[in-house]
């Protein structure tokens, strides 16, 4: 869903979203990293009422952490159909936006969002905690 | 004909309340459970936002998928959570009660576990159908030790010469810690044990959630549930947390102090919170996942010799 084209009825929806994502992580570089403490007892981000699950139909929310090859952006497309609406998908380090490190690869994605509809960027290298935190706070109170 | 509507409006009551007391008390259980692990957990009331949010979204019904068995069976699974605590007494009342409703409960609590077996089979995934497969065993495992553990008290009543020893109403109001020797309180006490695995087992909880495990088979048996239908199973759960907790605060815990209604729904409550937090939060935060043969091995072998041998103490 295109947070830019929410209309009042869609931002109703997604105030009762926002107060429980359940998050589908799909993770094949660095980023996974980064994410994995946000789930363990030091940030934990059960407190904001996400919580990790393991089916897509299940989920609200994909993050898609780090760059997408030629390869696994099938799988990711393949996510994003299985997930019912209304879904976001949050795109995780700077290697989404303009293909981070691996700019001049051949097989690598550079801007996700000429393949799946990407609502949040957390740009970084790879992103912080406190960095993602912060993106949802933005995002819950873009929905209000 | 006011009998007939006190019990209906009673009936409402029992389906509203205990849909909330089963979220409530899913909310304090994982706030339990992440302050154990050392973390701030979710606020009180993050299941009912869970089952708001879950209400508004898209229900997928997969395209090889059986779909009237698929849309039934969170239904039933719910409906007979439900129906399940109009027989058993909560706070010493219950609404259909009658002479063998222990039996009949007994087999009722046999109906949500099947109903979401029948959905994850009917759904076509193969995580499902290994989840329900696994389902079927743990049901097949907890079933012959939770039949002699509920028999024990009803053998009790029998023994001293009370009259209807299947009813649930007279188990509650004789206390069976009274009726036996001092043998049979150890008898009882390991009953006591076996019954606090057999509710994680019953609700499949950590050590026993072979067919919803996460990291291995993709959350099994809900795999292919979303929307309404996954709201359903949720509710469910929390209504079954409650109708289990009840069950055997009736057979096993039925001290109370028999002044006025409140107090005795207050003590009920707390028994209810105690029973959860033993046999849900600890075991669930200090034991990790079994192997399907282990689970086997623990209800056939350990859990059914205890029950056996605490039935044997208290004849």
């Amino acid at each position: 869903m295109n947070l830019e084209k929410t209309n009042h009825k869609s931002n109703k929806k997604l105030r009762k979203v926002a107060k429980a994502i359940w998050v589908f992580n799909w993770f094949n570089s660095c980023g996974f990293t980064e994410i994995l403490p946000v789930v363990g007892s030091r940030w934990d981000m059960e407190r904001f009422g996400l919580v990790p699950v393991s089916s897509p139909r299940q989920a609200d929310c994909l993050i898609i952490a780090g760059y997408q090859t030629m390869k696994s952006i099938k799988r990711a497309k393949l996510i994003y159909e299985q997930m019912p609406s209304p879904k976001l998908v949050i795109a995780l380090g700077s290697c989404p936006v303009t293909g981070g490190m691996y700019w001049d690869s051949y097989n690598t994605i550079k801007r996700l969002d000429d393949y799946i509809p990407v609502d949040l960027y957390i740009p970084g290298c790879p992103p912080r905690p406190e960095a993602i935190f912060d993106g949802i706070q933005k995002l819950m109170q873009r929905v209000k | 004909m006011t009998d007939l509507i006190l019990k209906f409006v009673m009936a409402m009551g029992i389906i509203f309340g205990s849909i909330i007391l089963g979220l409530l008390l899913k909310g304090i259980d994982r706030i339990l459970v992440a302050r154990m692990q050392r973390r701030v957990g979710p606020p009180l009331l993050q299941p009912f936002y869970d089952v708001k949010k879950l209400m508004i979204k898209e229900s997928i019904i997969p395209k090889d998928a059986i779909k009237w068995i698929f849309e039934l069976s969170p239904l039933i699974s719910l409906a007979v959570s439900i129906l399940i605590l109009f027989y058993v007494p909560i706070a010493g009342k219950s609404i259909l009660g009658n002479s063998g409703d222990l039996i009949l409960v007994i087999y009722l609590f046999i109906f949500p576990g099947l109903a979401l077996a029948l959905g994850a089979f009917s759904s076509n995934s193969p995580y499902s159908n290994l989840g329900g497969q696994r389902l079927i065993i743990n049901m097949l495992g907890y079933e012959f030790p939770l039949a002699i553990v509920s028999l024990t008290p009803a053998w009790i009543i029998y023994k001293n010469g009370f009259s209807n020893p299947f009813s649930l109403e007279t188990i509650y109001t004789h206390n069976i810690w009274n009726l036996v020797g001092p043998v049979g309180i150890i008898g009882l006490l390991i009953e006591t044990v076996v019954i606090f695995i057999i509710i994680a087992g019953e609700l499949s909880k950590t050590p026993f959630d072979l067919d919803t495990a996460d990291s291995e088979i993709a959350a099994g048996v809900l795999a292919e549930y979303s929307g309404k239908n996954l709201a359903m199973f949720y509710i469910a759960e929390a209504v079954k947390l409650v109708a289990i907790a009840s069950l055997f605060i009736t057979l096993f815990f039925p001290w109370n102090i028999e002044t006025f209604f409140g107090l005795h729904l207050l003590i009920y409550l707390l028994k209810l919170f105690l029973i959860v937090f033993l046999s849900s939060s600890l075991i669930r935060t200090a034991t990790s996942r079994f192997k399907i043969s282990h689970l086997t091995r623990t209800y056939w072998g350990y859990l059914t010799l205890l029950a056996i041998l605490g039935f044997i103490f208290t004849l």
